[in-house]
């Protein structure tokens, strides 16, 4: 039956007691759990916010600084009723999104694809590495500067940067991930009679493909990361550019609206990826019971 | 086995060695002036000290390593990379975890280019084989360890290998799990006689499957003697090793292969 994490908490019956009545207060004591936790979930945000409201009414923080909750609900509400300074909120978001999903399917694709490539190929990774390791040592945000000089202030320059920031994770990923392809696994597959080609794609990629995914959940943040730090450095529009905007009339409510604004979004994102990830992986042993 | 003395063997080892050199230049001799052969239809069990090199020698029948010196043959021809008349049932799990049951048997036909069609057909008539009909869409992760080496042995069976090679197939299945998986291997084995090859570490195991029990030094390997089994077939692999020749047979083999196991256990402690 269910292995409940708090065995503790089941009550001990007497002797005899029938097993559909164990197994329902079992169920009982896993739902009293689960609920507790989302209790203390929804309490600790109400618990955060109510003070941050509370501080900046009562003039404990300065709200010219840290704004308050209200606040920032009061902006977001003007700028989806209203429009922003730079056009509507929509199309802002639409414009930091489309830099962020073209740089991270491009920079995941290729990242992907090179990392099998050399991976598979001992000659070539033992050529190209010590180049992969000195680029990989560039703090990518300084490259903004550079495309948005070489690409203009356009679409172009964010996607490179968000290219070049989801490039490196994925395909460091996907290179571990095909190096750590079990042996025997390659090798029965070859005298199964699996040519090259074969051996590539129905062993070594499955068996990489929980690398890559770990290196996707994370790099669809840093492509954001990309698209709004390229904002900041020189753009029409765009959540980075709100934020900027924001920052120059010192409109703190702002900044944190579209701070949370991305959050939401990233969050949504990561919830996709999460629900394709478990399509995928149905062969593997559950492993976690997500406890939400 | 007499009536084979005339034919090409399936499998020969003449005067094969096996050099490593590792990337800091270190060189190691796995196998040294190895000598062995096998006729068709014969099973033949290799015992040996730990690490001495028995897997390379399968290694080398499957061309996935080659020999440094020496040549290996296949029906008479020398062995030019994977051969696809080999089959290999490893010591540790090599089942395609992402895959269910039925798609890892029928991996081997349509690798070679089968229909998928007749793949599935033959994939499902193997598992009926194995007796594990009711679970082809499970996945390997919820079998237990038997279950899944039977999957192993469809897998590997569904080739129809002329050369068996299986690699301590058992030596992680707990004792009963592996008496019933040397009775399913006999059984399989009787009905087509591949020509098989059984490393394992295990002396009793060895008697009981094999026609033939090679008997390796410590490393570099090299034969040390060979012992013809001649217990009746079909054999009943749960009750022959309480049978006085059986005993015997175990008795006399052990004797020779001690001194090994000795020296290879003396020379791990001094390198340790």
């Amino acid at each position: 039956m269910t292995d409940a994490p708090l065995d503790s908490a089941l009550p001990v019956f007497r002797p005899g007691t029938s097993d559909a009545e164990i197994e329902a207060a079992a169920i009982k004591v896993l739902q009293r759990r689960k609920h507790a936790v989302r209790f203390w979930q929804v309490a600790i945000l109400v618990g955060i916010l109510g003070l941050w409201e509370l501080s900046s009414n009562r003039l404990w923080i300065d709200p010219f600084f840290y704004s308050s909750p209200s606040a920032i609900v009061a902006r977001f509400y003007e700028w989806v009723t209203e429009g922003t300074a730079e056009g509507s909120l929509w199309y802002n978001l639409w414009v930091t999104m489309e830099e962020a999903l073209i740089g991270f399917v491009a920079g995941s694709v290729t990242g992907v694809l090179v990392g099998i490539g050399l991976g598979r190929n001992q000659f070539l990774s033992d050529i190209f590495s010590v180049y992969i390791k000195a680029i990989n040592s560039i703090p990518r945000v300084v490259l903004a500067p550079i495309f948005i000089m070489i690409m203009g202030l356009g679409l172009a320059s964010k996607v490179a940067l968000a290219f070049i920031m989801v490039f490196f994770v994925v395909f460091a990923n996907a290179f571990q991930g095909v190096r750590e392809a079990d042996r025997n696994m390659i090798a029965n597959a070859r005298i199964l009679g699996a040519s090259n080609w074969e051996v590539t794609r129905t062993v070594v990629v499955p068996s990489a493909m929980s690398w890559i995914f770990a290196s996707l959940h994370v790099s669809f943040g840093f492509a954001i990361i990309g698209a709004i730090v390229g904002e900041f450095v020189g753009a029409r529009f765009g959540i980075g550019q709100l934020i900027s905007i924001a920052k120059g009339t010192f409109d703190a409510a702002g900044m944190y609206a579209a701070i949370v604004l991305v959050m939401l979004v990233t969050l949504v994102a990561e919830f996709i990826m999460t629900m394709i990830e478990n399509r995928l992986a149905k062969w593997r042993p559950q492993q976690h019971t997500d406890m939400q | 086995m007499k009536q084979n003395a005339s034919q090409v063997p399936a499998i020969e080892l003449i005067n094969v060695s096996r050099r490593f050199v590792s990337p800091t230049g270190k060189s190691l001799t796995a196998l040294r002036d190895f000598n062995m052969t096998v006729a068709p239809g014969e099973f033949v069990a290799v015992v040996g000290p730990t690490g001495c090199g028995k897997s390379t020698t399968l290694n080398l029948v499957t061309g996935l390593a080659r020999p440094s010196a020496g040549e290996v043959r296949l029906m008479g021809q020398p062995v030019n990379g994977i051969d696809p008349r080999v089959g290999f049932v490893f010591q540790t799990d090599a089942l395609f975890p992402w895959r269910n049951v039925i798609d890892n048997v029928m991996a081997g036909p349509l690798f070679r280019g089968k229909a998928h069609k007749e793949a599935m057909r033959s994939a499902k008539d193997w598992l009926a084989r194995v007796g594990l009909s009711r679970f082809e869409q499970h996945y390997p992760h919820q079998l237990s360890g038997g279950m899944r080496k039977r999957v192993s042995l469809a897998q590997t069976f569904i080739n129809e290998p002329e050369i068996l090679l299986m690699d301590e197939p058992f030596s992680a299945l707990d004792v009963q799990t592996r008496t019933v998986m040397h009775e399913e291997l006999l059984r399989l084995w009787a009905e087509r006689k591949a020509s098989v090859v059984f490393v394992t570490h295990d002396l009793e195991e060895a008697v009981a499957l094999a026609d033939k029990v090679y008997v390796l030094t410590a490393g570099p390997a090299t034969v040390k003697s060979v012992y013809p089994i001649d217990l009746p077939r079909p054999r009943i692999v749960a009750e022959i090793r309480y049978e006085q020749r059986f005993i015997e047979y175990c008795r006399t083999i052990w004797e020779d292969l001690r001194d090994e196991v000795e020296t290879s256990y003396r020379r791990a402690s001094q390198a340790a």
